[in-house]
């Protein structure tokens, strides 16, 4: 037998993950039953705004099969939804109760919930819950005056600001000044499945189960336990299979926390499933915000400073995550380039629609979208090329690390390493960009409404501090990892495999690994931000180096060699002079490593290792996306002809997901800039709950992308160099295609709004003919 | 989205879903044959019917045949039964050239032609060929049978001259000449969505003339119909970009459109103009 060592980082290897999701043999929450389970229903609020006067509950009470119908009183012990990074003063007061109290704040607001013995009677029962409310004003725009929340409480929760340098001077001095007014509209991520939580609680252990976690499973355990008065010790989270997380599954909601009150005091477990009409209705949405933004430029048109102030439709409380799009979106919004001043303000603002919170890419779809639009108006406004006013504002390779005084995620921004001009340079040649100007112009003069465009960005990733996880050999030489992270539906499972059987030398198939479970592993940062490739992975190389170690100095001395002569491959070892000679199997030397084994001597029992790794700043990704498309005058359709994404990604431990995260996310993306928006009328009722009024891209709307994947910047702030890939694909989609949008209308400032519906194109054009002065 | 309680009842005869419908008549029955409408609109809860009567195992209503120059199309015939049964003639054609708009393959599979008719929702591509070909609708009910031509049959958005206890047990549809010439244009945003407005154009050509023009629209108002002033703008005259403009433009000043939070009147009007220009270019090709 010959071994060799091949790299298994950098392969496109199929996932680990596959087997049972291709045969059938997933299981998702809605899977998971219990003997002996109850169905719950939420009543939810049909008003967007009101005063709760009364539930009356007897008639749904009365109903066969219904065990219990509760409404506020009955949970009035439990506190109002935590934030997930601990106490926030200021917002303290403007928290999601698990069930209405006094008020009612948007269409789908749990009032009280029903428990049954299957969800068809719970769903019978919820319909006879009778509500009576007192119908309130509703606020539905961000940028109206604010309101009152509750007494003393304005919905203006809070502003958030960042900035620099001398931005009132700047602007005093300034070649000229170009200003826009965008906005964006809501969406928000709708995985193939919808949310679902099962509580169970086992009185004789005395542990209180939640089934159905995604994302955060340890993060959330910590806040669900506070939450209910319980130690973490006794409280557990159990993951399944996720179809999709998008940011905005596996956040806590109203209905984990019912379905573990539940469990705990009707003593049977408890099963909700979400609809999907609920899910459009209640999960968290996102995006929407109205930009204000102002850009000092220099004759050359450099960047002197930007000011931009911005509201943030919050919907009708803030959510888990707090501040944290609205930070972000002050954060990064001067993605790559330098500039000298900056003033962000945000107005945090509370409406009478669903609540928001994070959905992949947050604060940068919106931010992209608008400074990329900023940056086409300069070129614009001082005449040069679109490619120009970028590439003359570019941070260079040679000034990384480039710090900023400004924040993401708590994080103090510094820009690690990234060659963006020479990203551009090569887009531009993958584009024929020169030639594509001129072959758009000539279409152009034969009445064709064609155009390109590009939009250029930062992505963040990899958010510390730390990260572990815990990897063993067992006899037989598989190799199991331990990691606190969550898998939804990324590739975790490989990725993470394929690290640990590179350092290891383990068999890859032979790898299983465990994430999403708080009763396996104490600690775990879950899947969010894309940071589980940069955290975790890199601290199961740590276990891995290790265990890696442990196996060589056991194989040596039963091998009769040095530990540095031998190697490890496909879960062999073997003498590096001598691949042909004899070798050992890792399961051998796991058994030669048990406790009872006389060849372990003064060894720590089992061949296995923990492993930590600390990051003291995120990791920053960077590329930039190029549109070609047609516009058809009569419809107002958009079609787009070509589209390329160029990334960045430091190091791709399998470039096949790397490109998959690419491509999902940008059908994402293109939902975003065309499809996709949840719309409320004036009373705050959301119109967009079936799939009908809901338009997600389907393969049909989605065309071919080309990836242009690069490794030119590794991260130093890793061992791996590596950087995250979940969000590049949807971050700048928006940006790029209203880039073109406006080259095919060969006017800027024409796009002020996404998404671009055929009908807004459509306006836009009635509005170039009249500033033409054609008629319409 | 779990449907309201309901009975179902699984008649064997025609006679026999008449009968139940005509006991059922104060209870909300409500007939099921394909249920890619019904089904979500229970799951929504926005239908709750107390009983509903599932026509899937009449088979006497499975018949798809021509006689007389009409095409008679059965209440069991689903979408893809149209290009599965080789219908002959031009109006076959037209009916092929329009299936692949409607919905999505599985829901093609399951749904049926009848079906959309009694549903009439107001985008339905096959509520707007009835329209437009001038269809027969033939109702049953306990008392006997009775026929509904299409411009008597549509009533608005879902709402037809159906009675609680007739079921639509057939659509006939006239067979066109050999030579008529027929175009099918619709704009959804995506593929397989509602039409935000559509049209179906019929014509013969006579001497380079067009002749027996039928310009249907659907998607727009709450019913799909002729346009007969569109018509008369086509009849006798030589096919023309501008002639088709002209009767795009009849269209649009003839039709009084749907609106909604995301579609304007006005929006709707020019499409319906806009689709009914390129169906007639495409039919003079």
């Amino acid at each position: 037998m010959t071994e060799t060592r091949q790299p298994i980082i950098g392969q496109s290897l199929t996932r680990l993950e596959d087997p049972p999701l291709v045969r059938g043999k997933g299981r998702f929450v809605a899977d998971v039953s219990f003997p002996h389970q109850l169905h719950m229903r939420v009543v939810r609020s049909p008003l967007a705004h009101g005063r709760l006067l009364g539930i009356r509950i007897k008639a749904a009470l009365a109903l066969k099969g219904v065990h219990a119908i509760w409404t506020a009183q009955d949970i009035a012990d439990i506190g109002p939804i935590d934030f997930r990074e601990g106490k926030i003063e200021k917002l303290e007061p403007y928290r999601q109760p698990v069930l209405a109290q006094d008020y009612v704040r948007y269409v789908g607001e749990p009032v009280a919930v029903v428990f049954a013995e299957d969800a068809y009677v719970a769903e019978d029962a919820a319909d006879l819950v009778e509500l009576d409310i007192e119908e309130l004003p509703v606020i539905v725009e961000a940028d109206a005056p604010p309101g009152v929340f509750a007494p003393g409480l304005s919905t203006e929760a809070a502003i958030v600001t960042q900035g620099f340098g001398d931005v009132e001077g700047a602007f005093a001095s300034a070649h000229a000044i170009i200003s826009l007014d965008l906005q964006m509209g809501r969406h928000s991520g709708v995985p193939l499945e919808t949310r679902g939580a099962i509580g169970l609680y086992d009185s004789a252990r005395d542990v209180l189960e939640l089934h159905g976690a995604a994302k955060v499973p340890h993060k959330n355990r910590e806040s669900l336990a506070r939450m209910l008065g319980r130690t973490t010790t006794t409280l557990h989270l159990f993951e399944y299979h996720v179809g999709g997380g998008f940011g905005i599954r596996g956040e806590i909601y109203p209905e984990d926390i019912l379905v573990l009150v539940a469990a705990l005091r009707l003593e049977r477990p408890v099963k909700w499933i979400e609809d999907r009409r609920e899910h459009l209705m209640c999960a968290n949405q996102s995006r929407q915000q109205r930009h204000l933004i102002s850009a000092a430029v220099d004759a050359q048109g450099r960047l002197l400073a930007i000011r931009n102030e911005f509201y943030h439709d919050q919907g009708a409380y803030p959510r888990t995550h707090a501040l944290r799009i609205a930070e972000t979106t002050c954060g990064i919004l001067p993605g790559p380039y330098h500039l000298g001043a900056y003033s962000a303000t945000g107005y945090y603002r509370l409406t009478n629609k669903t609540p928001c919170a994070t959905y992949r890419a947050p604060g940068r779809y919106e931010t992209n979208f608008v400074r990329e639009r900023l940056l086409d108006a300069i070129a614009e406004r001082l005449g040069m090329s679109r490619v120009d006013v970028r590439r003359i504002n570019l941070i260079k390779k040679e000034e990384m690390p480039y710090a900023r005084p400004l924040s993401v995620l708590e994080d103090d921004v510094s820009y690690d390493s990234g060659d963006y001009e020479g990203l551009l340079d090569q887009s531009l040649k993958a584009m024929d960009w020169d030639a594509l100007q001129e072959s758009l112009k000539a279409r152009r003069a034969k009445g064709e409404i064609v155009g390109a465009g590009f939009a250029l960005f930062i992505e963040k990733s990899g958010l510390g501090p730390t990260d572990g996880a815990h990897v063993n050999v067992d006899t037989d030489g598989v190799v199991e990892v331990l990691t606190g992270g969550a898998s939804v539906g990324q590739g975790f499972e490989t990725v993470v495999g394929q690290v640990c059987a590179d350092i290891l030398g383990a068999d890859y198939r032979k790898v299983r690994v465990v994430h999403g479970r708080t009763e396996r592993i104490e600690f775990g940062i879950g899947a969010h931000a894309s940071r589980a490739t940069v955290m975790t992975a890199n601290a199961v190389a740590v276990a891995a180096a290790k265990v890696r170690a442990k196996a060589l100095d056991m194989a040596a001395e039963l091998m009769q060699a040095q530990p540095g002569d031998l190697d490890i491959a496909n879960g062999l070892v073997f003498r590096r002079d001598a691949p042909h000679g004899p070798s050992m199997k890792l399961g051998a030397v796991a058994s030669a490593l048990r406790p009872m084994a006389k060849t372990r001597g003064a060894r720590e029992p089992g061949l296995s290792a923990d492993g930590w790794f600390e990051s003291e700043h995120q990791v920053y990704p960077y590329g930039n996306q190029f549109a070609v498309v047609k516009i058809d005058p009569a419809t107002g359709a958009i079609a787009i002809e070509r589209y390329l994404i160029a990334y960045d990604i430091g190091k791709a431990i399998n470039p096949m997901l790397v490109r998959g995260q690419i491509l999902g996310g940008f059908a994402q993306g293109l939902g975003g800039a065309i499809y996709e928006e949840f719309l409320y009328d004036e009373r705050g009722e959301p119109l967009s709950v079936s799939f009908a009024d809901y338009l997600m891209p389907t393969l049909s709307e989605t065309p071919d992308v080309e990836v242009l994947l690069t490794e030119d910047a590794p991260s130093p702030r890793n061992p791996l160099g590596i950087k995250g890939a979940g969000e590049s694909g949807i971050a700048p989609v928006g940006a790029a295609i209203a880039s073109a949008v406006e080259d095919a209308l060969q006017c800027t400032g024409l796009v002020r709004q996404l998404p671009l519906t055929p009908q807004r194109v459509k306006a836009m054009l009635k509005e170039l003919q009249s500033r033409r002065g054609l008629p319409a | 989205m779990k449907p309201a309680p309901f009975t179902l009842h699984r008649p064997a005869t025609l006679a026999q879903a008449t009968a139940l419908l005509h006991d059922l008549a104060d209870e909300d029955a409500r007939l099921i044959a394909g249920g890619q409408s019904l089904a979500p609109m229970m799951a929504f809860r926005l239908a709750r019917p107390g009983h509903l009567i599932d026509l899937n195992g009449v088979g006497e209503l499975a018949h798809l045949c021509e006689s007389g120059g009409m095409i008679e199309i059965g209440a069991l015939i689903r979408h893809v039964d149209i290009a599965r049964r080789a219908i002959p003639g031009v109006t076959g054609a037209l009916l092929r050239a329009v299936l692949p708009h409607i919905a999505h393959h599985p829901i093609r599979t399951r749904g049926t032609f009848c079906g959309s008719l009694a549903h009439a929702d107001p985008a339905s591509e096959w509520c707007l060929t009835a329209a437009t070909l001038d269809a027969t609708l033939v109702a049953h009910s306990a008392s006997g049978r009775r026929e509904i031509a299409a411009r008597d049959y549509f009533e608005g958005a879902m709402a037809t001259a159906l009675r609680a206890d007739e079921v639509l047990s057939s659509v006939r549809l006239p067979q066109l000449p050999e030579g008529a010439r027929f175009a099918f244009h619709e704009f959804s945003r995506r593929s397989g969505d509602f039409a935000i407005a559509a049209a179906l154009v019929i014509f013969e050509l006579r001497d380079g003339l067009i002749a027996q023009a039928r310009i249907g629209i659907g998607g727009a108002e709450d019913r799909p119909r002729r346009i007969s002033e569109a018509e008369a703008v086509l009849n006798g005259r030589k096919p023309s970009p501008e002639l088709f403009v002209e009767a795009g433009a009849a269209v649009a000043a003839a039709l009084c459109p749907m609106e909604d939070i995301s579609t304007s009147a006005a929006y709707r009007r020019e499409l319906a103009a806009t689709l009914t220009e390129r169906a007639l270019e495409e039919a003079a090709r």
